[in-house]
């Protein structure tokens, strides 16, 4: 190569790529408002304001969509734009009389403008089968289904508090789904396949042991054999293996399907963090719509809209009326796989006589 | 009849059509046609048609780039090899259209043009090019400021909140904590050195937008220590209705203030007579309730800095776990040296102590936080628990006789 080879640089610094407004208060922002779903307005300590028009996206995009992003930054906000830590898009500008027009412009293009407040927001999710090597189901394909169903929560303040979904599309959870309102998560339920012939050439046997956390991998017993066994029964389908080692997938096309895990949340408002907890065991996984899911998170949802106090986060809900009132008003069957069986499971269990029939 | 008559079925409805999106990259891009056909195939066949493994990436990085083969390259032979580049995000994620149209423009000429806005670690994700455009992409971008970010056992790429560019709850300046924290080690994100992967993520308060407790090993939560800032006259026209709750962000149009704030007040620290709200902040725990509801009314103080937590991360292998309390406050001014020397003893003890593929998270439990917090620099502090054990096996160390000896106590006498 002719010029010079550049490393380690690091990202580009931010300031460059923040709007006068923002460079000039920074830091010195006093309050903020949502004049309408979709649409903030952060003012100053100076008294200056400033315009956010957040606009639903999907995360999978291509240059062209990025190129029409522009188009309309160019024309509304003098060229700057941002993305939100939930892949919405965000127009910034801090001429108020281009609101309108822009929201108009972000419309034309059949792009939804919303997602603050007391909304749906867009669906963190995974790559799924556009992209990823362990997915037990799409994502993209799924986000877009539940976001079709639940549209008009995205443009509407009119749940008791924001509801956040989210999609994994299997156990490594690069969504990281675990602290969702709602969380989507494709999930295996068969032990790996070993591949006796390729295993010795690509996997290393006591990195491939050690990466079960049950332990239900041991060596083959047959010593001739250079390759390693599973105690299926002892398998919880975690994956981690396959990872290791790529001779042992545990693809099922028909039994591997969705997990719902409900009731999760990060923000320290109220209550402290939440982790998501088993709401729906398994649901099918049924291309290109996914009807099951769609219905399930819709039951979920508005159960939950229609039950919950002011400002109740959907995990606070559940803790007030009780996990056993939850699955009976959702209609959610208890079994087994409700209970678990892991590691800390005794803190799941209950000592109370704090239930209700 | 469609080549792709499932997928077909994903450009009705309201919400953007990724698959409307690919089909008009697909004209211009036969890999983006294969790609759109090989997904159908998995609609189809339910299962991914992507092969595991291979190992790429540029000269000197060992991260960065993840390889990615189709085990159907006969069929698309334009994915046979598609790998995706991981490009390291400004802070904040924001971005001017001078610079997105030039990334656009360099990813149309090495790749395939799809790509993530953004993926879960925050970096822009690349999906889709061939071995040999990898080095060529990776210096076209450097030389227009751009590096790539971390994958496989390395520091990832830190992520932000947009803090103090946008938001009046921010503790401290989340944007530059995220790009220093990114520059100092540049080393550890681009030559994995590590047992498994490290991320810090950095919120500017506790509503925590990025997640920072559920997806960092090392969570940096800004919070303020001394009193709440309160507008009395803002507070009155809370109650009377003249500003809405959450800024109008809520599905209620007028704030009970005893019933939606006071009562809801997870400590009960505050109290209102009809027309002064008093809080007793000595006794606020800093949940943001109060504040998240009258964001005209009410400020966090102007003591600020940062709740370092450490320890998130996802299920595998022991189960989820997030992030707990290590050092309740620290300031964070520019250069974040306090927040550097901890993060550099912290990844030191880990990588000398845990096993491959181990979260720092982990490997505190297993060796325990005593064992942590003495080979980092930590004190013990109330605030790193929920409650005491329950059990009565703590241990004592030599140590602990050699304090009493010299007059330590357990309580006051």
């Amino acid at each position: 190569m002719a010029e010079e080879r550049i490393t380690d640089i690091g990202p580009p610094h931010y300031e460059q790529f923040l709007p006068p407004v923002i460079k000039a208060n920074y830091g010195k922002w006093k309050y903020h408002e949502i004049p309408q779903p979709g649409v903030l307005k952060h003012v100053g300590e100076s008294g200056d304001e400033l315009y956010t028009v957040r606009c639903g996206a999907g995360r999978l995009l291509t240059t062209d969509y990025v190129r029409e992003v522009c188009d309309i930054a160019d024309k509304f906000c003098d060229g700057y734009v941002r993305w939100t830590s939930r892949n919405n898009i965000e127009f910034l500008t801090n001429k108020k009389e281009n609101v309108e027009p822009l929201i108009a412009a972000i419309k034309a293009q059949g792009w939804p403008v919303g997602g603050t407040g007391h909304a749906v927001t867009s669906i963190v999710h995974t790559q799924g089968w556009i992209h990823c090597h362990t997915p037990a189901i799409d994502a993209s394909g799924i986000v877009k289904s539940v976001m079709d169903d639940l549209f008009e929560y995205f443009g509407h303040h009119t749940l008791p508090a924001q509801v956040r979904i989210s999609l994994a599309c299997c156990l490594n959870m690069c969504g990281a789904v675990h602290c969702s309102d709602i969380a989507i998560l494709g999930i295996h339920r068969t032990a790996p396949k070993i591949f006796h012939d390729k295993l010795r050439h690509l996997c290393e046997i006591p990195t491939t042991i050690a990466s079960c956390p049950t332990g239900a991998i041991r060596p083959h017993p047959d010593k001739s054999i250079k390759s390693v066994v599973v105690n299926e029964e002892r398998c919880m389908y975690c994956g981690n293996c396959y990872t290791m080692c790529p001779a042992m997938p545990l693809f099922d096309p028909d039994k591997g399907g969705v997990a719902l895990l409900i009731g999760g949340k990060v923000s320290n408002a109220k209550h402290p963090p939440m982790f998501s907890r088993l709401g729906v065991p398994y649901l099918p996984n049924n291309p290109p719509r996914w009807p099951e899911v769609v219905q399930a998170i819709r039951k979920i949802l508005t159960t939950y809209a229609e039950n919950a106090k002011k400002w109740e986060r959907l995990g606070e809900w559940v803790q007030r009326i009780g996990w056993n009132r939850f699955f009976e008003m959702c209609e959610i069957p208890f079994t087994f796989q409700h209970i678990d069986d892991y590691k800390w499971a005794y803190d799941t269990y209950n000592t109370s006589m704090h239930f209700k029939f | 009849m469609s080549d792709t008559p499932m997928l077909d079925q994903l450009e009705t409805g309201p919400w953007p059509s990724f698959v409307k999106d690919l089909k008009r990259k697909a004209a211009q891009k036969p890999q983006v046609k294969d790609l759109l056909g090989q997904l159908e195939r998995s609609y189809r066949d339910k299962i991914t048609h992507w092969k595991h493994g291979g190992i790429v990436g540029v000269l000197g990085y060992g991260s960065g780039i993840i390889g990615r083969y189709s085990d159907l390259p006969d069929e698309f032979p334009g994915l046979e090899h598609f790998h995706t580049m991981r490009i390291n995000h400004p802070s904040g994620w924001f971005y001017t259209t001078e610079a997105l149209r030039m990334l656009c423009d360099i990813w149309d000429q090495y790749g395939s043009g799809v790509l993530n806005m953004h993926g879960s670690t925050g970096d822009i994700i690349f999906l889709g090019t061939t071995t040999d455009n990898l080095e060529p992409c990776f210096q076209a971008l450097a030389h227009k400021g751009f590096d790539i970010g971390g994958s496989g056992s390395a520091m990832r790429s830190p992520s932000c909140c947009c803090g103090p560019a946008r938001c009046e709850w921010s503790c401290y300046d989340t944007m530059e904590a995220c790009y220093d924290i990114t520059q100092e080690f540049q080393f550890e994100l681009h030559r994995p050195g590590f047992p498994y992967k490290f991320k810090f993520k950095f919120s500017g308060c506790p509503n925590d937008c990025v997640a920072a407790v559920a997806r960092a090993d090392c969570s940096v939560i800004g919070v303020w220590k001394d009193d709440i800032r309160i507008d009395q006259a803002a507070v009155k026209a809370y109650a009377g209705g003249e500003l809405k709750p959450k800024g109008g962000g809520a599905h209620v149009d007028k704030l009970d203030i005893q019933k939606d704030v006071v009562d809801l007040c997870p400590t009960q620290c505050m109290s209102w007579d009809g027309s002064t709200l008093k809080i007793n902040d000595r006794e606020c725990n800093h949940c943001m309730h109060c504040i998240n509801l009258m964001p005209q009314a009410l400020r966090p103080g102007t003591e600020k800095g940062a709740t370092i937590l450490l320890g998130s991360h996802a299920p595998i292998l022991e189960g989820a776990q997030m992030s707990w309390v290590i050092v309740p406050f620290m300031e964070m001014e520019k250069p974040f040296d306090e927040l550097k020397e901890l993060g550099a003893n912290i990844m030191e003890w880990w990588t000398e102590n845990g096993k491959n593929r181990e979260r720092v998270g982990e490997l505190i439990l297993r060796l325990g936080m005593r064992e942590f917090c003495k080979a980092v620099g930590l004190d013990p502090v109330p605030q790193s628990i929920k409650w005491p054990r329950c059990n009565p096996f703590f241990f004592w160390h030599a140590e602990d006789f050699e304090a009493e000896a010299e007059g330590k106590t357990y309580i006051k006498l």
